[in-house]
């Protein structure tokens, strides 16, 4: 996939994530979140990075240079889905992460521009995502890169009610 | 959702000045192509300056140029500057002393500029720019 050299000294590769990639999948996570969910990522992982490879995308942004402790800095999942409420077939992105400390070098872009590019080459010509609606810098960026309300909205419902 | 001229005129204001911040534009232009007095105009930059959004240059050929950060602004905080909280916030505050109906009526009012504020705080200047050069290019 695409390197690119970054505004510092970081060259940046978007590549699919590796099994040696998953503790610091984790500990990206963890400085993002304060969350710390090892056995979470390991599912995903092997979910969407070991099976259906042809339509499921788990990748993420290595930085060379800078960072040798931690050189995971991003990184984006998705997967096609199909049918869901009569959905046609659509990449749809669940996971989205840039390390706060490797932000506004455009590694957010890459990442986003790969994997659509992953879903554009399998045919597909729809992208869709969920963000929360008080995550203000996540769902700026992806409007920044031309992403709209679609067709469907989430509802939920408070069991306890 | 409908917004008071005065936001919408920020908003065409900012676009035009963001699009080139080294360019110095006259009240009098900006009115002349949106149709609008310069006189509402000028109140308009007069408060997009207090926000610092917009720098002043007086003399021959000032104007007005842009001042803000156009990756961070968004149509909210330009809104936020010329409205008011909407009725139904209004009411939230006070839902202990509604009936359930106005109460009811008061939460889907709410949800709907909850998703309404959601959307403006999430579209920058530079996005909106952005989404002009898409229109543009696939309008030819």
């Amino acid at each position: 996939m695409e390197k690119q050299e970054s505004e510092s000294d970081q060259q940046i590769t978007i590549r699919r994530v590796r099994e040696d990639d998953l503790d610091h999948v984790v500990l990206l996570d963890e400085r993002v979140t304060s969350i710390s969910k090892a056995d979470y990522w390991r599912d995903i992982f092997e979910r969407y990075g070991n099976r259906r490879t042809d339509e499921r995308f788990f990748l993420v942004a290595e930085a060379t240079g800078k960072s040798e402790d931690s050189p995971i800095v991003g990184l984006i999942v998705g997967e096609v889905r199909a049918w869901e409420f009569g959905s046609r077939p659509c990449g749809w992105v669940f996971a989205f992460s840039v390390d706060p400390e490797s932000r506004l070098l455009g590694i957010g872009e890459q990442l986003f521009a790969a994997i659509s590019d992953e879903f554009k080459a399998i045919g597909l010509s729809t992208m869709r995502t969920m963000v929360g609606r008080k995550n203000q810098l996540l769902m700026a960026f992806f409007r920044s890169e031309g992403m709209t309300a679609g067709p469907y909205i989430q509802l939920e419902k408070d069991l306890d009610d | 959702m409908k917004l008071q001229i005065s936001s919408r005129l920020a908003i065409f204001a900012l676009i035009e000045l963001a699009a080139d911040p080294q360019k110095q534009v006259s009240v009098s232009e900006i009115g002349e192509k949106y149709e609008v007095s310069s006189h509402h105009l000028a109140k308009v930059m007069h408060t997009l300056g207090r926000a610092g959004l917009v720098r002043s240059i007086r003399g021959v050929g000032g104007g007005y140029s842009f001042s803000g950060n156009a990756r961070r602004t968004t149509l909210l905080d330009i809104i936020n500057l010329f409205e008011v909280p909407s009725s139904a916030d209004q009411n939230m505050e006070n839902e202990q002393d509604t009936d359930p109906a106005q109460w009811a009526l008061n939460q889907v009012l709410h949800e709907v500029d909850d998703i309404a504020r959601a959307t403006l705080g999430s579209i920058t200047l530079s996005t909106m720019l952005k989404q002009m050069q898409r229109h543009k290019k696939a309008t030819g």
